[in-house]
Protein backbone atom coordinates (compact mmCIF):
# COMPACT_ATOMS: atom_id res chain seq x y z
CA UNK A 1 0.00 0.00 0.00
CA UNK A 2 1.19 3.57 -0.72
CA UNK A 3 2.15 5.79 1.78
CA UNK A 4 -0.44 9.35 1.55
CA UNK A 5 0.54 11.80 3.11
CA UNK A 6 -2.17 13.29 5.41
CA UNK A 7 -2.27 17.05 7.13
CA UNK A 8 -4.04 16.95 10.39
CA UNK A 9 -5.25 20.17 12.41
CA UNK A 10 -6.60 20.57 15.87
CA UNK A 11 -9.03 23.56 15.21
CA UNK A 12 -9.32 26.19 18.76
CA UNK A 13 -12.78 26.47 19.11
CA UNK A 14 -12.83 29.57 21.26
CA UNK A 15 -10.56 31.69 19.46
CA UNK A 16 -12.16 33.52 16.71
CA UNK A 17 -9.47 35.56 16.04
CA UNK A 18 -6.82 32.70 14.69
CA UNK A 19 -10.01 30.89 13.09
CA UNK A 20 -8.42 29.91 9.27
CA UNK A 21 -5.06 29.40 10.56
CA UNK A 22 -5.32 25.68 9.13
CA UNK A 23 -6.36 26.74 6.33
CA UNK A 24 -3.54 29.20 5.92
CA UNK A 25 -1.56 25.99 7.03
CA UNK A 26 -2.91 23.77 4.25
CA UNK A 27 -2.12 26.23 1.90
CA UNK A 28 1.30 26.52 2.40
CA UNK A 29 1.77 22.95 2.46
CA UNK A 30 0.40 21.81 -0.57
CA UNK A 31 2.57 24.87 -2.27
CA UNK A 32 5.18 23.50 -1.31
CA UNK A 33 4.56 19.93 -2.50
CA UNK A 34 3.78 21.56 -5.83
CA UNK A 35 0.12 21.55 -6.12
CA UNK A 36 -1.44 22.96 -8.89
CA UNK A 37 -2.83 26.86 -8.01
CA UNK A 38 -6.42 26.06 -9.06
CA UNK A 39 -6.53 23.22 -7.30
CA UNK A 40 -4.99 24.93 -4.28
CA UNK A 41 -7.58 27.75 -3.88
CA UNK A 42 -10.15 25.25 -4.52
CA UNK A 43 -8.97 23.44 -1.25
CA UNK A 44 -8.48 26.61 1.00
CA UNK A 45 -11.41 27.92 0.22
CA UNK A 46 -13.64 24.69 0.78
CA UNK A 47 -11.43 24.29 3.77
CA UNK A 48 -11.78 27.97 5.25
CA UNK A 49 -15.16 27.81 5.28
CA UNK A 50 -15.39 24.42 7.07
CA UNK A 51 -13.06 25.55 9.83
CA UNK A 52 -15.20 28.70 10.26
CA UNK A 53 -18.02 26.56 10.83
CA UNK A 54 -16.59 24.24 13.29
CA UNK A 55 -15.87 27.52 15.24
CA UNK A 56 -18.83 29.14 15.25
CA UNK A 57 -21.42 26.22 15.62
CA UNK A 58 -19.38 23.63 17.12
CA UNK A 59 -16.62 24.92 19.44
CA UNK A 60 -13.77 23.39 17.10
CA UNK A 61 -13.31 19.95 16.01
CA UNK A 62 -10.06 18.14 14.16
CA UNK A 63 -9.48 18.87 10.22
CA UNK A 64 -7.75 16.48 8.33
CA UNK A 65 -6.14 16.99 4.72
CA UNK A 66 -5.26 13.84 2.98
CA UNK A 67 -3.29 14.43 -0.98
CA UNK A 68 -4.42 11.30 -3.12
CA UNK A 69 -2.69 9.89 -6.55
CA UNK A 70 -6.35 11.56 -7.21
CA UNK A 71 -7.40 14.01 -5.11
CA UNK A 72 -7.31 16.00 -2.28
CA UNK A 73 -9.49 14.88 0.65
CA UNK A 74 -10.63 17.06 3.41
CA UNK A 75 -12.72 15.51 6.66
CA UNK A 76 -13.75 17.80 9.12
CA UNK A 77 -14.75 16.15 12.48
CA UNK A 78 -16.96 18.08 15.43
CA UNK A 79 -18.64 17.13 18.24
CA UNK A 80 -20.80 20.19 17.98
CA UNK A 81 -25.10 20.22 17.99
CA UNK A 82 -25.36 18.76 14.55
CA UNK A 83 -27.69 19.87 12.00
CA UNK A 84 -31.00 19.29 11.95
CA UNK A 85 -32.05 20.13 8.67
CA UNK A 86 -29.33 19.58 6.22
CA UNK A 87 -30.72 20.95 2.63
CA UNK A 88 -31.74 24.06 4.23
CA UNK A 89 -28.64 24.38 5.49
CA UNK A 90 -27.32 23.77 1.95
CA UNK A 91 -29.15 27.27 1.04
CA UNK A 92 -27.19 29.66 -0.04
CA UNK A 93 -28.60 32.62 2.81
CA UNK A 94 -29.49 30.60 5.06
CA UNK A 95 -27.75 31.15 8.61
CA UNK A 96 -28.35 30.49 11.85
CA UNK A 97 -25.15 32.45 13.17
CA UNK A 98 -25.66 34.64 16.01
CA UNK A 99 -25.57 38.74 15.34
CA UNK A 100 -22.39 38.86 16.82
CA UNK A 101 -20.67 36.82 14.21
CA UNK A 102 -22.36 38.76 11.37
CA UNK A 103 -21.17 41.46 12.75
CA UNK A 104 -17.76 40.06 12.10
CA UNK A 105 -18.44 39.65 8.42
CA UNK A 106 -19.52 35.81 8.34
CA UNK A 107 -22.77 34.13 8.77
CA UNK A 108 -24.11 35.16 5.01
CA UNK A 109 -25.01 31.58 4.76
CA UNK A 110 -22.30 31.00 2.14
CA UNK A 111 -20.30 28.74 3.52
CA UNK A 112 -21.81 25.23 2.94
CA UNK A 113 -22.61 26.26 -0.57
CA UNK A 114 -19.02 27.77 -1.28
CA UNK A 115 -17.85 24.38 -0.37
CA UNK A 116 -20.08 22.15 -2.58
CA UNK A 117 -19.02 24.85 -5.64
CA UNK A 118 -15.41 24.53 -4.46
CA UNK A 119 -15.24 20.98 -4.38
CA UNK A 120 -16.10 17.97 -6.45
CA UNK A 121 -17.84 15.90 -4.03
CA UNK A 122 -19.30 16.80 -0.20
CA UNK A 123 -20.87 13.97 1.82
CA UNK A 124 -22.08 15.38 4.99
CA UNK A 125 -22.91 13.65 8.39
CA UNK A 126 -24.88 14.63 11.03
CA UNK A 127 -26.30 13.62 13.97
CA UNK A 128 -28.18 16.30 16.27
CA UNK A 129 -26.44 16.77 19.81
CA UNK A 130 -23.93 14.15 18.81
CA UNK A 131 -21.72 16.22 15.70
CA UNK A 132 -21.05 16.32 12.12
CA UNK A 133 -18.51 14.95 9.92
CA UNK A 134 -17.98 16.54 6.33
CA UNK A 135 -15.95 14.63 3.72
CA UNK A 136 -15.04 16.70 0.63
CA UNK A 137 -13.00 15.77 -2.05
CA UNK A 138 -10.92 18.24 -4.96
CA UNK A 139 -10.11 16.64 -7.99
CA UNK A 140 -6.79 18.12 -9.24
CA UNK A 141 -6.91 20.32 -12.25
CA UNK B 1 0.94 48.27 -10.96
CA UNK B 2 2.47 47.62 -8.05
CA UNK B 3 1.30 47.72 -4.68
CA UNK B 4 3.81 50.65 -3.69
CA UNK B 5 2.76 52.59 -6.93
CA UNK B 6 -0.93 52.12 -5.89
CA UNK B 7 -0.23 53.95 -2.98
CA UNK B 8 1.12 56.76 -4.09
CA UNK B 9 -1.11 57.26 -7.42
CA UNK B 10 -4.11 56.83 -5.00
CA UNK B 11 -2.93 58.54 -2.14
CA UNK B 12 -3.71 55.35 0.39
CA UNK B 13 -1.55 54.98 3.87
CA UNK B 14 -0.13 52.33 4.29
CA UNK B 15 -0.51 50.28 7.90
CA UNK B 16 1.13 46.71 6.91
CA UNK B 17 3.60 46.85 4.15
CA UNK B 18 5.37 43.34 4.03
CA UNK B 19 5.25 43.10 0.23
CA UNK B 20 5.56 46.97 -1.54
CA UNK B 21 6.37 44.97 -4.57
CA UNK B 22 3.17 42.65 -5.48
CA UNK B 23 1.54 43.45 -8.60
CA UNK B 24 -2.39 43.90 -9.04
CA UNK B 25 -4.74 44.04 -11.55
CA UNK B 26 -7.78 45.14 -10.51
CA UNK B 27 -9.92 45.46 -7.23
CA UNK B 28 -13.12 43.48 -5.77
CA UNK B 29 -15.59 45.22 -3.08
CA UNK B 30 -17.50 43.23 -0.43
CA UNK B 31 -17.77 42.56 3.80
CA UNK B 32 -19.23 39.44 4.10
CA UNK B 33 -16.21 37.19 3.94
CA UNK B 34 -17.29 34.25 2.46
CA UNK B 35 -18.55 36.13 -0.58
CA UNK B 36 -14.82 37.61 -0.45
CA UNK B 37 -13.43 34.35 -0.08
CA UNK B 38 -15.19 32.53 -3.39
CA UNK B 39 -15.65 35.84 -6.11
CA UNK B 40 -12.39 38.05 -5.62
CA UNK B 41 -9.21 37.66 -7.62
CA UNK B 42 -5.92 36.30 -7.18
CA UNK B 43 -3.75 39.86 -7.07
CA UNK B 44 -6.96 41.93 -6.70
CA UNK B 45 -7.27 44.70 -4.54
CA UNK B 46 -9.42 43.76 -1.64
CA UNK B 47 -11.74 46.94 -0.61
CA UNK B 48 -13.62 46.83 2.56
CA UNK B 49 -14.34 48.38 5.92
CA UNK B 50 -13.85 44.74 8.05
CA UNK B 51 -11.28 45.58 10.59
CA UNK B 52 -10.82 42.50 12.59
CA UNK B 53 -7.98 39.30 12.14
CA UNK B 54 -10.46 37.25 10.13
CA UNK B 55 -9.89 40.00 7.08
CA UNK B 56 -5.78 38.80 7.18
CA UNK B 57 -6.85 34.44 6.47
CA UNK B 58 -9.41 35.91 3.94
CA UNK B 59 -6.46 38.04 2.30
CA UNK B 60 -3.72 35.09 2.95
CA UNK B 61 -6.36 32.19 0.88
CA UNK B 62 -7.66 34.41 -1.83
CA UNK B 63 -4.25 35.54 -2.80
CA UNK B 64 -5.57 39.46 -2.78
CA UNK B 65 -2.35 41.68 -3.31
CA UNK B 66 -3.73 43.91 -0.61
CA UNK B 67 -6.46 44.85 2.12
CA UNK B 68 -7.71 48.49 1.28
CA UNK B 69 -9.76 49.87 4.41
CA UNK B 70 -12.26 52.25 3.18
CA UNK B 71 -14.26 55.22 5.39
CA UNK B 72 -11.50 55.76 7.38
CA UNK B 73 -11.48 52.47 9.71
CA UNK B 74 -9.06 51.53 11.46
CA UNK B 75 -7.81 47.91 12.08
CA UNK B 76 -8.45 46.33 15.60
CA UNK B 77 -5.93 45.24 18.16
CA UNK B 78 -2.97 42.96 16.65
CA UNK B 79 -4.34 42.79 13.25
CA UNK B 80 -1.45 44.91 11.58
CA UNK B 81 0.79 42.49 13.76
CA UNK B 82 -0.63 39.19 11.96
CA UNK B 83 -0.66 41.07 8.70
CA UNK B 84 3.34 41.64 9.09
CA UNK B 85 3.85 38.20 9.75
CA UNK B 86 1.69 36.67 7.11
CA UNK B 87 3.04 39.12 4.67
CA UNK B 88 -0.75 40.70 3.70
CA UNK B 89 -0.43 44.37 2.68
CA UNK B 90 -2.83 46.53 4.48
CA UNK B 91 -4.01 49.71 3.93
CA UNK B 92 -6.18 52.79 4.64
CA UNK B 93 -8.10 55.44 3.40
CA UNK B 94 -10.62 57.94 4.06
CA UNK B 95 -12.44 57.71 0.83
CA UNK B 96 -15.20 55.38 0.39
CA UNK B 97 -15.16 52.09 -1.33
CA UNK B 98 -16.68 53.47 -4.18
CA UNK B 99 -14.25 56.66 -3.97
CA UNK B 100 -11.54 54.54 -3.96
CA UNK B 101 -12.67 51.63 -6.70
CA UNK B 102 -13.07 55.06 -8.81
CA UNK B 103 -9.29 56.34 -8.11
CA UNK B 104 -7.78 52.64 -9.19
CA UNK B 105 -10.19 52.05 -12.38
CA UNK B 106 -8.69 56.18 -12.98
CA UNK B 107 -4.95 53.82 -13.25
CA UNK B 108 -6.03 51.70 -16.19
CA UNK B 109 -6.97 48.92 -13.95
Amino acid sequence: MQEHLVFRFEVNGEDFTSAGQASVQVKKNLRQIGIDPETIRRVSIAMYEGEINMVIHAGGGIAEVGVYDEYIEIVLDDHGPGISDIDKAMQEGYSTASDNIRSLGFGAGMGLPNMKKNTDSLEIFSTVGVGTKIVMRVNYK
Amino acid sequence: MTVEQLIKAADLKPIALPHPERELDGAYIGDLLSWVMGRARENNAWITIMSNSNIIAVATLADVSCIILAEGVSPDGGVTETAMARGVNLLSSDKSAYEIAREISKLGL
